[in-house]
């Protein structure tokens, strides 16, 4: 989906480079008739939110119907309830948490350099999906200042260390994901969006 | 922990990738969208696109050869070299730029920093510093512009301090003296700029041996390393870099 907030083209021309079609699009028609639903997104969760506008409901409902959807960055940060990012916003609220800043020091009393940017080791806990074969935890590109504290039991989180755990990615059912970007990941961040493939693959049989 | 970047740049002219020597004398490096696929395929951890002729803002050309460049490049990709507004930078996105990179455009109207950050957050502003040592001063560097032709007199931790507050997420922090010399990165003012700001610096000019890498990321206290010369005639491949930096203890993500 483009909603005016995202590096849209580096996600396509992943997709389009691990054999997948994609299309670039904000239709309800589309919306629903997709294998596959990928919300991007970098900037801010409220204005995310007020530039998805009406279609937030559809994406919503195809969601919660069965329909895998993968957030990645702001995409993966509306997932939740609500973002704590310049005021308070209304998330998605398909998975229980919320969006906080990512504090100056950490518990140890570090100082920690906002944003979290570069590449940091996410630990992948049993059966997640995304991370399927590709072993017990690697390296992925982040770029953010706010992060999900995820309160959700009925959710799998894979956790990067950045003196407080950050969540790298979640999965709650067809619902899915990164605060990374997989686009921007190297090999290892086309291997997941090839499972989040495989997944829509799977899912539409 | 975050691991520290390895960073291979492509000088481009007129459609190629170009090295010289403290920036003249250049002499061909290869084609740009070839290098980059390349680095981005053996685990280079971002890619630096600087188009030296400073005509993004004019050369539609430009912004093509971004665009296929970033076709085949599945890392953070970096673009620079001519941006002078919020709406060149826009446009970059859109052909497939995560960051953009602005140089003289901001010390002439250091406001651009700000409003690039606000509409598409610091996390895609980087400033670019050509930094040259001021004579018969020690420790001193001034801020140079229009590729390196011009002094300023503004001093280079002073201006870095004020781009971070401007909006600035980042520092690429390049030795006008030490660039292309192979001789190692200017560790001095490296270190200096590092430690007068939060936001991440990477360290260019000068990279030759691996150990000038190491030292820079170590005494330097670089997050990241920029490297043209030792990459593009095929001194070192990334994954040598990492593999001697990993043994030095610096920590790295692993290749393949």
């Amino acid at each position: 989906m483009d909603y005016g907030v995202g590096n849209v083209k580096s996600v396509i021309n992943a997709i389009n480079h691990i054999g997948c079609e994609a299309k670039v699009s904000c239709e309800i028609s589309d919306i629903e008739t997709a294998d596959g639903i990928i919300l991007p997104g970098v900037g801010a969760c409220g204005y995310a939110m007020t530039v998805l506008g009406d279609l937030s409901e559809v994406v919503r409902s195809v969601a919660l119907n069965g329909k895998p959807l993968l957030g990645i960055c702001v995409g993966f940060q509306l997932l939740f309830d609500e973002s704590y990012e310049h005021g308070v916003h209304k998330g998605l609220g398909l998975v229980s948490g919320k969006v906080i800043p990512i504090p100056s020091t950490a518990p140890n009393g570090g100082r920690l350099s906002i944003p979290h940017m570069g590449w940091n080791l996410v630990n992948f806990p049993d059966d997640m999906e995304l991370f399927d074969g590709l072993g017990d935890g690697k390296h992925f590109a982040f770029a953010n200042s706010y992060y999900a504290d995820i309160s959700d039991a009925d959710a799998k989180v894979a956790y990067t260390n950045y003196g407080i755990d950050i969540a790298g990615a979640v999965q709650k059912g067809n619902i899915f994901g990164c605060q990374f970007h997989p686009e921007k990941s190297g090999e290892d961040g086309l291997n997941v969006l090839r499972n989040f493939d495989r997944i829509c693959k799977r899912n539409k049989q | 922990m975050l691991t520290k970047r390895i960073i291979p740049c492509l000088d481009v002219k007129d459609n190629r990738v170009v090295k010289g020597v403290n920036f003249l004398n250049l002499r061909d490096a290869g084609d740009p969208v070839e290098l980059g696929a390349r680095y981005s395929a053996e685990g280079a951890d971002e890619l630096v696109f600087l188009d030296i002729t400073a005509t993004i803002r004019s050369n539609r050309t430009i912004v093509e050869l971004v665009e296929k460049v970033a076709k085949n490049v599945f890392i953070p990709f970096t673009v620079g070299g001519g941006i002078t507004k919020v709406d060149e930078i826009g446009l970059l996105l859109r052909s497939g730029a995560d960051k953009c990179s602005i140089n003289t455009a901001a010390v002439m109207n250091p406001n651009l920093l700000a409003e690039a950050a606000q509409r598409f957050g610091n996390q895609c502003v980087v400033l670019a510093i050509d930094a040259k040592r001021t004579e018969g001063k020690k420790d001193k560097w001034h801020v140079t512009v229009k590729a390196g032709s011009e002094p300023t007199d503004i001093d280079v931790i002073e201006w870095a301090v004020k781009a971070q507050k401007l909006g600035a997420g980042e520092i690429l922090l390049t030795s006008m003296d030490a660039d292309g010399t192979k001789e190692g990165y200017d560790l001095e003012l490296t270190a200096a700029v590092s430690d007068a700001v939060d936001i991440p610096v990477i360290a260019s000019g000068g990279a030759g041996t691996l150990a000038s890498l190491a030292e820079v990321l170590d005494k330097g206290k670089a997050d990241a390393v920029l490297a043209a010369s030792i990459f593009h005639f095929g001194e070192y491949t990334v994954k040598d870099t990492k593999d001697f930096l990993a043994s030095k203890g610096i920590p790295i993500r692993p290749v393949g």
